[in-house]
C-alpha cells in the first residue's frame, strides 16, 4: 500500500533514536580525546633519528651519508655533514650530521628514506598530535627534536626493532671477533718479533696494529 | 482568579500591567512593540534549541552521538554557531545585484516573521486577532517565495538560479494542496478567524476536546497539511532547491556569514510558523485534549505540541530521502491535489450528516465517522492502486559496475 514503505522507515529510525540511549553498542563512535584506538603496529608518521645509549650526541647512528637526503621525493631533509669524525657503534671513526633538519611540513611519509638508509639511522615515528602554532618554524624539526633513543624505537615497534638489534649485535660480534683475531694476530706477530731481533726492528713501534678501540655494549 | 488561570494569563497580565503603566499616547505602540519583541525573541530562541537537537536526534537516529562538546551535552552548540557565522566574512559576488542579495534575506525573514501575527500561541495570546487570520497567514507566506527567487535571481550563479526556479515550482504546486487541505476547516468552523476556529476546537464534550484531528477528515487533512507543510519549507524529504549533490547549496549559494545564518534561520521560523498553523488548524491550538489536563497551561500545550510537530519534522528527516523532481511534481499533482478535494468532501459530508440523518449518539456518532472514513480511505486505496501500476519494481541491473 501506499506509504507502507515510509512507515516502515520510520519505525526503523525511531528503533536507532530510543535503542542508541538504551544499547551502548549501537553507537560506534571513538570520542577521540578523552578515548583512543590502539595505533596498529605497522603505523607511520614523520620520520626520527635514533641513538644509542643515552647521550643523544655521542649516540647518534647517522653518520651523515646524506643518501636519506638525496631520496627524499619531497625533498624535505636537509644535512650538513660535519667536518671531524666521532666512532660508531663498532668504534669506526665517522662522520656525523651537523644539521640535520626534517620539514614535516613537507614530508609526505612515504618511509623511503628509512627503507635507503645503510646505518639504521632513521625510523618512522607514531606520534601524530603535532599541531603547532608556528606554521614555518614549528614544523621544521631540527637534530636535537628528532633524536630518540633506541629504547623509545623498541617500544613503539617492537618486532621492526628486534629485527634491527638482532642484525646490528651480529654486526657488532662480526666486529669483535675481527678485532680480537687482529689483536691476536699482531700479538703473535709481536712474539715472533720478540724471538727475532731483526724482525723487531723492521716492525717498529710505528707498525703497531690498530688496537681495537673500546667498544661501548649498547 | 483561580491559581491555574492566573499562570496561564501570567503573560498577558505582565503585558498589560506594562501597558498601564506607560504614558497613554505610547500605549498603543507600547503594546505593539511587546507583543512583536516577544514574537521574535521567542521563536528566535527556539530556533537556536531546535538546531541543536536536530543535530542530535538526527544523529541519534544514525546511531551516532551528535554535538556534544560545547557545554554540557553539546547545549551551547547555537552560541558557538552564531560566533561562527557572525565572524565570518561577508562575501557579494562582484556580478550579484547588490541592492536585491542585500534585501533578499531581509526580506525573507520579515515575512516570515509577519505569519506569526495570528498564531493564537495562548488563551488571549495573538498579536492580531484579523477576521481574516488564514487567509493572512497563506498570503503572507507567499511572499517567502519571492524572496526566494530574489535571492536566487540576484546572485548571478547558474546552481541558484536553478535552486530558486526549482523551490518556486515547489512552493507553488505544493501551495494548493496546503491551502485546500484547510479549506476543510474553514468549512467546518465556518470562519477564517485563527482563534475562533481553536476556541471551537476547545469545546468539550463526555471529557474530550473537538479537535479536528479526531475526525477522519480532520486526520487526513492534518497528514496531507503537514506533507504540504514539509514541502513548503523546503524541508527533507523535498528539500530540492537545496540539493546538494546537485546544485550545491540552491538559492543562498552566495551567501556567506550573517545573511547565509538568516536563510537558515527563516528556514526553521518558516516550519515553527506552519506547524503553528497545523496545530491551530488541527490539534486544537492551545487546548487540552482531556478535559481534566486543562489545569496545564494553554501557552504550555501550544509549544508542547510544537515541540513534538518538530520532532516529527526530524524523524521524517532523519528516514526519507530526497524525491527527484518529476516525483515531487507528480506527488504533487496526482496524489496531493485529489486526495485534499476528497478531503473537502468527506468533510461536507460530515457536516451534512448531522443527528437527523444518522440517528442519536452514540451509534449514529460511529456510523457518522466511519462512512467519513470510508469516503476517504477508498479514493486512497484505487489513487495508490493507480500510481502503482505499471511501475515495475524489481531488482537493479547494473551494466558496468560489479
Amino acid at each position: 500500500m501506499l506509504g507502507e514503505g515510509i512507515i516502515q522507515g520510520l519505525v526503523e529510525t525511531a528503533r536507532n533514536f530510543f535503542g542508541s540511549y538504551v544499547e551502548k553498542d549501537r553507537l560506534t563512535t571513538v570520542q577521540y580525546p578523552e578515548e583512543r584506538l590502539t595505533l596498529p603496529e605497522a603505523t607511520r608518521v614523520f620520520p626520527f633519528l635514533l641513538y644509542d645509549g643515552s647521550d643523544p650526541e655521542a649516540g647518534l647512528r647517522c653518520v651523515a651519508c646524506q643518501i636519506c637526503e638525496k631520496e627524499c621525493p619531497p625533498r624535505c631533509i636537509h644535512i650538513e655533514k660535519s667536518k671531524d669524525k666521532k666512532p660508531d657503534f663498532v668504534g669506526k671513526p665517522q662522520a656525523y650530521p651537523a644539521v640535520f633538519d626534517i620539514d614535516v611540513a613537507v614530508c609526505m611519509s612515504c618511509q623511503i628514506c628509512v627503507e635507503v638508509c645503510p646505518f639504521d639511522a632513521i625510523r618512522m615515528d607514531t606520534e601524530f598530535e603535532l599541531s603547532t602554532t608556528d606554521r614555518f618554524g614549528g614544523l621544521l624539526w631540527t637534530k636535537e627534536q628528532l633524536s630518540k633513543p633506541n629504547e623509545y624505537y623498541q617500544t613503539i615497534h617492537p618486532t621492526e626493532a628486534a629485527e634491527t638489534d638482532e642484525r646490528r649485535g651480529k654486526e657488532l660480534a662480526d666486529a669483535q671477533a675481527k678485532a680480537a683475531a687482529a689483536a691476536a694476530a699482531a700479538a703473535a706477530k709481536s712474539a715472533q718479533a720478540a724471538a727475532s731481533p731483526a724482525a723487531s726492528e723492521a716492525s717498529g713501534n710505528g707498525a703497531a696494529p690498530a688496537k681495537p678501540e673500546k667498544v661501548v655494549p649498547q | 482568579m483561580s491559581a491555574p488561570e492566573a499562570v496561564d494569563q501570567i503573560f498577558v497580565t505582565l503585558k498589560s500591567w506594562l501597558v498601564v503603566h506607560t504614558p497613554a499616547p505610547l500605549q498603543t505602540l507600547v503594546s505593539i512593540v511587546i507583543s512583536v519583541a516577544t514574537i521574535i525573541l521567542v521563536f528566535a530562541g527556539l530556533f537556536a534549541l531546535t538546531t541543536v537537537f536536530e543535530r542530535k536526534g538526527l544523529g541519534r537516529m544514525q546511531n551516532r552521538y551528535g554535538p556534544n562538546r560545547v557545554g554540557p551535552f553539546g547545549v551551547f552548540q547555537p552560541l558557538a554557531d552564531a560566533v561562527k557565522s557572525l565572524t565570518k566574512e561577508d562575501l557579494v559576488p562582484r556580478a550579484a545585484d547588490q541592492v536585491v542579495h542585500y534585501l533578499a534575506p531581509l526580506v525573507l525573514v520579515g515575512v516570515v516573521f509577519l505569519s506569526y501575527a495570528v498564531l493564537p500561541v495562548g488563551r488571549n495570546m495573538t498579536a492580531v486577532n484579523l477576521d481574516s487570520g488564514v487567509l493572512y497567514f497563506f498570503a503572507v507566506g507567499a511572499g517567502t517565495e519571492l524572496a526566494v527567487f530574489m535571492a536566487g535571481w540576484s546572485s548571478h550563479n547558474k546552481y541558484s538560479l536553478l535552486g530558486a526556479m526549482r523551490a518556486i515550482a515547489q512552493m507553488v504546486s505544493y501551495e494548493i494542496p496546503l491551502i485546500l487541505s484547510s479549506v476543510a476547516v474553514i468549512m467546518i468552523a465556518g470562519t477564517l478567524s485563527t482563534v475562533k476556529i481553536v476556541e471551537e476546537q476547545a469545546r468539550t464534550s463526555h471529557g474530550l476536546a473537538h479537535w479536528y484531528v479526531f475526525t477522519p477528515w480532520g486526520l487526513a487533512g492534518f497528514i496531507l497539511f503537514m506533507i504540504a507543510a514539509t514541502a513548503e519549507t523546503n524541508r527533507s524529504p523535498f528539500d530540492l532547491p537545496e540539493g546538494e549533490s546537485e546544485i550545491i547549496a540552491g538559492y543562498f549559494i552566495e551567501y556567506s556569514g550573517f545573511k547565509f545564518a538568516l536563510f537558515f534561520l527563516a528556514e526553521y521560523l518558516e516550519m515553527f510558523a506552519v506547524s503553528g498553523l497545523g496545530i491551530t488548524l488541527f490539534l486544537g491550538g492551545w487546548s487540552s485534549p482531556v478535559s481534566f489536563l486543562a489545569w496545564i497551561p494553554s501557552w504550555m500545550w501550544f509549544f508542547g505540541k510544537l515541540l513534538a510537530l518538530i520532532f516529527a519534522f526530524i524523524w521524517v528527516r532523519g528516514t526519507v530521502p530526497r524525491l527527484r523532481m518529476d516525483q515531487l511534481m507528480n506527488f504533487a499533482w496526482k496524489f496531493m491535489l485529489p486526495m485534499t478535494l476528497v478531503v473537502i468532501f468527506s468533510a461536507g459530508l460530515w457536516h451534512f450528516l448531522s443527528v437527523d440523518v444518522v440517528g442519536p449518539k452514540p451509534l449514529g456518532g460511529v456510523i457518522r465517522w466511519l462512512v467519513c472514513a470510508l469516503v476517504i480511505f477508498a479514493p486512497y486505496i484505487t489513487l495508490a492502486r493507480g500510481l502503482e501500476r505499471g511501475r515495475k519494481i524489481e531488482k537493479r541491473v547494473y551494466r558496468y559496475a560489479e
